[in-house]
């Protein structure tokens, strides 16, 4: 499929300390596995399994939000982007973080009033059930597997990187692996297991990057003029790398790209069934909201330091050597942990292996909060509420989502082997441009449209997810790139790497024209019910 | 695990009926509430969207302007970017004064009132 790229540092520096990296990854993953078994014993309610009992604090859920939102495409991805090509790279972390807003001021707190489980509960509130579920669940679990390929993306670039493990099959061992991993967590653990790894996780991450940014504003004498000009002197592309326009700025076309990546950023986030349904693991809509306002907070202070990051990474690295070890950076990071503390040293081997464990963490986590939110939607939306018609039992209910579970674990194991060469942040953007076409307008309108319909809601998911998922299918992200997952064959016809600008605003149309078109009343009474309720709480689970 | 409110208690609690919702959706006191959050949370989205996108377009089709030096090597692009992170930090406090002074004492009245089973 690839050429096989044979890393630089998995030949030689990385080798001397493979002991020590797996160390590492093998603490994480033990203590994480006892968390996990830790909560499972006290996983005992439906409540328990999807919610964690409801009762973490607006703090913790603020980190495990944070935890579940930073992902490999966050601290891997962007850092490589910025790396690579400099400015243009910065704007994932903008849009990443500015969409939060969305959430705060339209999303988080009618959700956690008005819904129980899963997105779906919100969706199919006021509408016929079955139908509203079954697409719900269906959009679900199609922006989850889009953003675990991502993630399993990043697990095989990080793991090859570090323990030279460069044929196809030791790749798809350590997929397996991870899809193992997260398998355990989520059917034993449930969300009780899953915030506690994801608090973990935002506890390392963060402070794996304050270290490296530390250090590397040490070295400039925490001057960011200075550390910026050296980037741009190293990057050997002089001023351009600080100015727009370098990945993005090339063609019209490309400018579209830009800005259809921007939109899809900055509307995807309040439409990720696996961070909505972190608002309903607090007691109430006030919690929810403060989570959301940590969350903002943790999250900027992590994407103002991949500035650091990924500057520092271009100001400290031949380019030729980011790119030899993963064609679009994706291991930026890592190889920066390692310069920083000498590529001779003890202690850059030390960084490298704990900068490691920490996207490790950081994959496993994200991963765990994505099967989650399949599985929860899987068994509440579709297998409670459709096949059973609301009649299965709280055990039948958890029965169903442990083994939704197994199956989303082999799905993505399946699918993880594809996209190693894209970026990870360029391919969670597609889940973010998915999640804005097919989530987004029938959340917002089921909130505050009163005339909003069964048909309105099945038009705008259906017609998002299909005209999202078609565009990337038929983009240069699948064929007819030597970077897509498909490099031998060319069936692209959509230019733009990225479909938000068409598929976003024609959701919008969909749920707006499958509503004037609808014969059915909208059920008034049900709309009262779920706009009292969504604003005041009143009978909120 | 500490909790920042205690639980509602399930056991006493009304559920109340739909004519109840219907009513006070009507009532005048709600569509107070509704206005409160609807007038502050709806311009304040289609500005802070405006803002970012300005901000792409401004880097897809304003290069000269984003590439202005300010001081060393910080350009107007990057200062515009982290002018991005200073707003969302401003929104999100401002949102959540806002909300606990004017939604929540309106939202808690209604839903005592209901859960009550007045």
């Amino acid at each position: 499929m690839s050429p096989v790229q044979q890393s630089v540092l998995a030949a030689g520096e990385a080798g001397e300390h493979r002991p020590l990296i797996i160390s590492l990854f093998a603490v994480f993953v033990v203590a994480t596995l006892g968390i996990t078994v830790w909560a499972g014993r006290q996983t005992k309610s439906a409540a328990d399994f999807y919610a964690g009992g409801r009762q973490f604090s607006a703090f913790q859920n603020g980190l495990a939000v944070s935890g579940d939102y930073m992902s490999a495409a966050s601290f891997l991805g962007i850092a490589g982007a910025i790396a690579l090509f400099g400015y243009d790279g910065f704007l994932y972390s903008i849009g990443f973080l500015v969409a939060w807003l969305v959430a705060l001021l339209l999303v988080a707190e009618p959700l956690r009033n008005s819904g129980r489980y899963t997105m779906g509960d919100v969706l199919a509130y006021r509408m016929r059930q079955r139908p509203v579920r079954t697409a719900a669940g269906t959009s679900t679990i199609v922006v989850s597997i889009f953003y675990l390929l991502a993630q399993m993306a990043g697990a095989g670039v990080l793991v090859s990187l570090l323990l030279g493990i460069t044929s196809d099959a030791g790749k798809v061992a350590i997929v397996a692996l991870v899809g193992i991993l997260m398998i355990v967590y989520v059917s034993i653990g449930g969300m009780k297991g899953t915030t506690w790894v994801q608090m973990v996780k935002a506890v390392l991450l963060i402070s794996g990057t304050i270290l490296i940014t530390f250090l590397v504003l040490l070295k400039f004498n925490f001057n960011i003029s200075d550390l910026l000009g050296t980037a741009a002197e190293r990057s050997g592309k002089g001023d351009a790398f600080l100015e727009p326009g370098l990945q993005y700025g090339a063609t019209g076309t490309s400018k579209l790209d830009f800005i259809s990546l921007g939109i899809a950023l900055v509307l995807g986030t309040a439409g990720l069934p696996h961070i909505l349904i972190r608002f309903y693991t607090v007691p109430t809509a006030q919690a929810a909201r403060k989570s959301v306002i940590w969350a903002i907070g943790i999250i900027g202070g992590f994407y103002l330091m991949t500035i650091a990051l990924g500057f520092g990474a271009a100001a400290l690295i031949d380019q030729k050597e980011i790119t030899d070890s993963n064609p679009s950076g994706n291991t930026a990071a890592p190889l920066l942990a390692l310069h920083i503390g000498g590529v001779d040293s003890a202690w850059g081997a030390v960084l490298l292996a704990t900068i490691s464990a920490v996207a490790f963490a950081t994959i496993l986590a994200v991963v765990a909060g994505l099967t989650l939110a399949s599985s929860s939607s899987f068994a509440h939306d579709i297998y409670a509420n459709v096949i059973r018609k609301g009649q299965a039992t709280d055990k039948e209910e958890m029965k169903a989502a442990r083994w939704a579970t197994v199956f989303i674990g082999i799905v993505s194991i399946a699918l993880g082997a594809l996209a190693r060469d894209l970026n990870v942040a360029g391919l969670v953007a597609l889940a973010f441009a998915v999640a804005a076409s097919a989530n987004l307008p029938t959340i917002l309108y089921s909130l505050f449209w009163k005339r909003f319909t069964t048909q309105g809601a099945l038009w705008s998911i259906y017609g998002g997810l299909i005209v999202a998922v078609g565009l990337v299918l038929f983009s240069p992200v699948v064929s007819g790139d030597p970077k897509a997952m498909f490099p031998g064959v060319d069936f692209h016809w959509f230019p733009l790497k990225n479909p938000g600008i068409i598929s976003i605003p024609f959701g919008f149309l969909m749920g707006w024209l499958g509503t004037v078109l609808s014969k059915e009343e909208p059920d008034t009474g049900k709309y009262a019910e779920l706009e009292v309720r969504s604003l005041t709480g009143t009978g909120a689970h | 695990m500490a909790t920042d409110a205690p639980p509602p208690s399930k056991t006493e609690r009304h559920f109340p009926s739909t004519e109840e919702f219907v009513e006070v959706q009507q009532s005048a006191e709600f569509g107070e509430l509704r206005r409160a959050h609807r007038s502050f949370a709806f311009p304040l989205t289609v500005g802070f969207i405006a803002w970012y996108l300005l901000y792409v377009l401004l880097s897809n089709y304003a290069g000269g302007f984003m590439g202005t030096k300010l001081v060393g090597h910080i350009n107007v692009a990057f200062a515009l970017g982290i002018a991005q992170f200073v707003t969302t930090f401003l929104i999100a406090w401002w949102y959540a004064r806002y909300s606990a002074a004017k939604l929540d004492p309106k939202g808690e009245a209604i839903k005592s009132r209901m859960e009550g089973g007045a």
